[in-house]
């Protein structure tokens, strides 16, 4: 990676136990994050992307399991006593999650949490926080900011409520937001202006981000590197215009081509990915994408593709048979 | 407004919405959720519905099927008015049509087994024998792609958002309906089961000769499934023609920003940052005028002064703008 290592995620696992028996939610996946850099997390439903970030941010279910190590800024987040983390988090490490409800408090104004952050972790007056409040909604896109101050979050639509978890996270300038699936709920307008609103002010705070979802098509034009995962694993990780230029891992290749078409005809159908992933309780002893795999052989039932690059390149891929060109993707 | 189809559908209208207007009462105050909608399903045809979150096309489904009886206006169903219907021939009028909701889960009974949730359309229908309701409910099950045996026991948690979609639309089918409203069907999933649950619906529509009406925020989903589509902002059409005319040509400005809007899967397509900042305004005092001129960059004075009616722009494409792009 270019550039200094802000976030470094090693050998992590997520181990949650159940009445089915463990769940590994995330398993052993290693990623790293530079200053100012943007990465790409995708993935279907299920394969362990809110777990990891939620190992990131330490804000784990209590009977979790985790293990590996997590540097962020220098600092080791498994040995921070709980005190500091707390103050890490929202101050340097801020998160946006899917649903705006989860970080946003219904019985306080949008003022209020947006002061009391702030005071929390800068030390304002409250004059000067409540300016500085306006500005962030005013920087989001929010109109009238002032009169929002006085507002509850059950009087703004899902789009104003995102953006308002949006102000919040930035209110303390961060070195590296996590942003969770922050459109999946959104509508497709509301989606692109919430993108480019993060786009925009990650470029002026110049600050890391990891966006988590399960379309490629927004990953596509707005991060450095994409780690697409699988069943707990990342199966595949590159440099953004290297992993669309050429997809090696069939499973990247069938995420994307299930995306409908703008140049298609109506009624074309989808090249859809059959059935499920597996039952996380039930690991596979092979490839977890196998029993969905056209390419799969015999050894991708009995053998673990290891995650690893075939040149010396930053593109890493789990696969016994990676897809030569792209050319034959689209045969 | 001229009925127009797909040159491969029959042009016999299944169904014809005039002039609807749905309002809801909140306190003193009213929401125009739906404001004079005209509109012509063929039978055998998919006409897609688009338009952002709150602009009325879940209002306008439910009001198309009267599970939301409508303020004014006619929607006649093969012929008959189902406005003016009540009781009984509604009730008998009602197997002929279907909805299907955004939130699978939901929408299915958490307590009741998914063999019974299939089957109450025919309990409610009058089928007594339940060797026959059996019989029907495997029989669906196995069209959607379930194993009826694995299914029919189990309650609706046990279920993914996909398997509860399918049961769902298991559910619509079970009365061999002609025509189905499906609202947002597949909002609520991921890429991939979104691509099995539309190809499903495809298959479906061919093997039963349904007629939809398919609903979506996006309008890359609902290019994929319907011959024509209609765009809606705020409780109006704004424009409504064939599926890839409109794509390659839209003449609405509001059509043009949702095709920007869609997250393109490739990285040489810098995302456009155009799209106008804000959302759209309350549906309980909404602009004079048209109602877009709020968000519109060609808004003029007109816009304000003068509703724009829709016109025809070219060949079955109809745009509701002063100052269209074509
Ligand atoms: N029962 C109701 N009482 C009052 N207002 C309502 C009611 N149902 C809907 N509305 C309002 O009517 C308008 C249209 O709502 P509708 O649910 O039809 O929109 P929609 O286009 O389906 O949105 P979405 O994409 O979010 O499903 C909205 O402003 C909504 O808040
Ligand atoms: N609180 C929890 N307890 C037990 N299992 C969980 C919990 N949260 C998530 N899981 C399971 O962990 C796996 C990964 O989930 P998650 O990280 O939420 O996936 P994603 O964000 O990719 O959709 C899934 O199998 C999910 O069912
Ligand atoms: S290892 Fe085998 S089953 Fe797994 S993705 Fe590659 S070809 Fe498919
Ligand atoms: S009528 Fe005017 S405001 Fe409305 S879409 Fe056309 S140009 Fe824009
Ligand atoms: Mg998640
Ligand atoms: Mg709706």
């Amino acid at each position: 990676m270019t550039g200094n290592t802000l976030l470094s995620v090693e050998d992590v696992i997520v181990d949650l136990p159940t009445p089915r028996g463990n769940l590994r939610a995330v398993d052993r996946v290693d990623l790293t994050v530079g200053t100012g850099r943007t990465l790409g997390i995708v993935g279907e439903s299920g394969c362990g992307k809110t777990m990891l970030s939620r190992a990131v941010l330490q804000l784990l279910p209590k009977k979790a399991k985790l293990s590996g190590r997590v540097m962020f800024d220098g600092q080791d987040l498994l040995q921070l006593p709980p005190e500091k983390l707390r103050k890490l988090r929202g101050r340097s490490l801020a998160v946006v999650f899917q649903d705006p409800m989860t970080s946003l408090n219904p019985v306080l104004t949008i003022g209020t949490q947006l002061i009391e952050t702030l005071q929390e972790h800068l030390e304002l007056d409250d004059a000067t926080a409540k300016k500085r409040s306006v500005e962030l909604l005013a920087a989001v896109g929010i109109p009238a900011p002032e009169q929002r101050l006085a507002q509850y979050p059950h009087q703004l639509s899902g789009g104003m409520r995102q953006r308002v978890a949006i102000a919040i996270a930035l209110s303390c300038e961060p070195k590296l937001l996590i942003a969770d699936e922050p459109t999946t709920a959104l509508d497709v307008t509301i989606q692109a202006q919430i993108l480019d609103l993060l786009a925009r002010e990650q470029r002026r705070r110049h600050m890391a981000m990891i966006i988590i979802t399960h379309d490629l098509g927004v990953v596509a034009g707005r991060t450095d590197e994409v780690a697409v995962m699988y069943a707990g694993r990342v199966v595949e990780r590159a440099p953004t215009p290297a992993l669309f230029k050429r997809m090696r891992m069939p499973y990247t290749e069938a995420l994307l081509a299930a995306l409908p078409k703008l140049d298609a005809a109506p009624h074309t159908p989808l090249p859809a990915i059959s059935g499920r992933p597996p039952d996380p309780t039930r690991p596979l002893q092979g490839c977890s994408f196998s029993p969905r795999c056209r390419y799969a052989v015999a050894r991708c039932q009995s053998e673990k593709p290891p995650l690893e690059a075939a040149e010396t390149s930053a593109h890493q891929f789990a696969c016994f048979h990676p897809i030569e060109t792209h050319a034959d993707a689209n045969a | 407004m001229m009925l127009q189809s797909a040159p491969s559908v029959s042009s016999e209208a299944l169904l014809d919405v005039d002039n609807l207007v749905v309002e809801y009462p909140v306190g003193a105050k009213i929401v125009h959720a739906v404001s004079g909608v005209s509109l012509q399903i063929a039978r055998g045809e998919t006409l897609g519905l688009v338009g952002e979150s709150g602009c009325g096309k879940s209002t306008l489904g439910r009001a198309v099927l009267q599970l939301r009886r409508p303020t004014a206006g006619r929607v006649l169903f093969d012929g008959q008015d189902l406005t003016a219907m009540q009781g009984d021939a509604l009730r008998l009028m009602r197997r002929r049509v279907q909805l299907i909701f955004q939130d699978p889960i939901a929408s299915l009974n958490p307590r009741r087994k998914i063999g019974d949730i299939v089957a109450e359309p025919l309990v409610i229908a009058g089928v007594k024998d339940p060797e026959k309701r059996k019989q029907l409910v495997h029989e669906v099950l196995t069209a959607v792609g379930l194993d009826p045996t694995l299914v029919v026991g189990r309650l609706p948690h046990e279920f993914s958002g996909g398997q509860c979609q399918r049961i769902c639309i298991a559910r619509a089918l079970i009365l061999n309906p002609e025509f189905i409203v499906c609202d947002e069907p597949v909002s609520a999933l991921d890429v991939s089961i979104r691509a099995q649950i539309l190809n499903l619906l495809e298959e479906m529509k061919g093997r039963f000769g349904l007629t939809l009406l398919f609903i979506a925020h996006d309008l890359a989903v609902v290019k994929a499934v319907s011959d024509r589509v209609a765009v809606m902002y705020l409780g109006r059409l704004c424009e409504v023609g064939p599926s890839e005319q409109l794509f390659a040509r839209p003449a609405h400005p509001y059509t043009a920003l949702l095709i920007e809007a869609i997250p393109v899967p490739d990285p040489d397509v810098r995302p456009t940052e155009t799209v106008p900042v804000g959302e759209p305004p309350s549906p309980i005092a909404p602009p004079s005028g048209c109602r877009f001129r709020t968000r519109c960059p060609r808004a003029d004075q007109r816009c304000s002064d003068e509703m724009p009616e829709l016109r025809a722009v070219a060949p079955g494409q109809f745009v509701a703008c002063h100052h269209p792009l074509i």
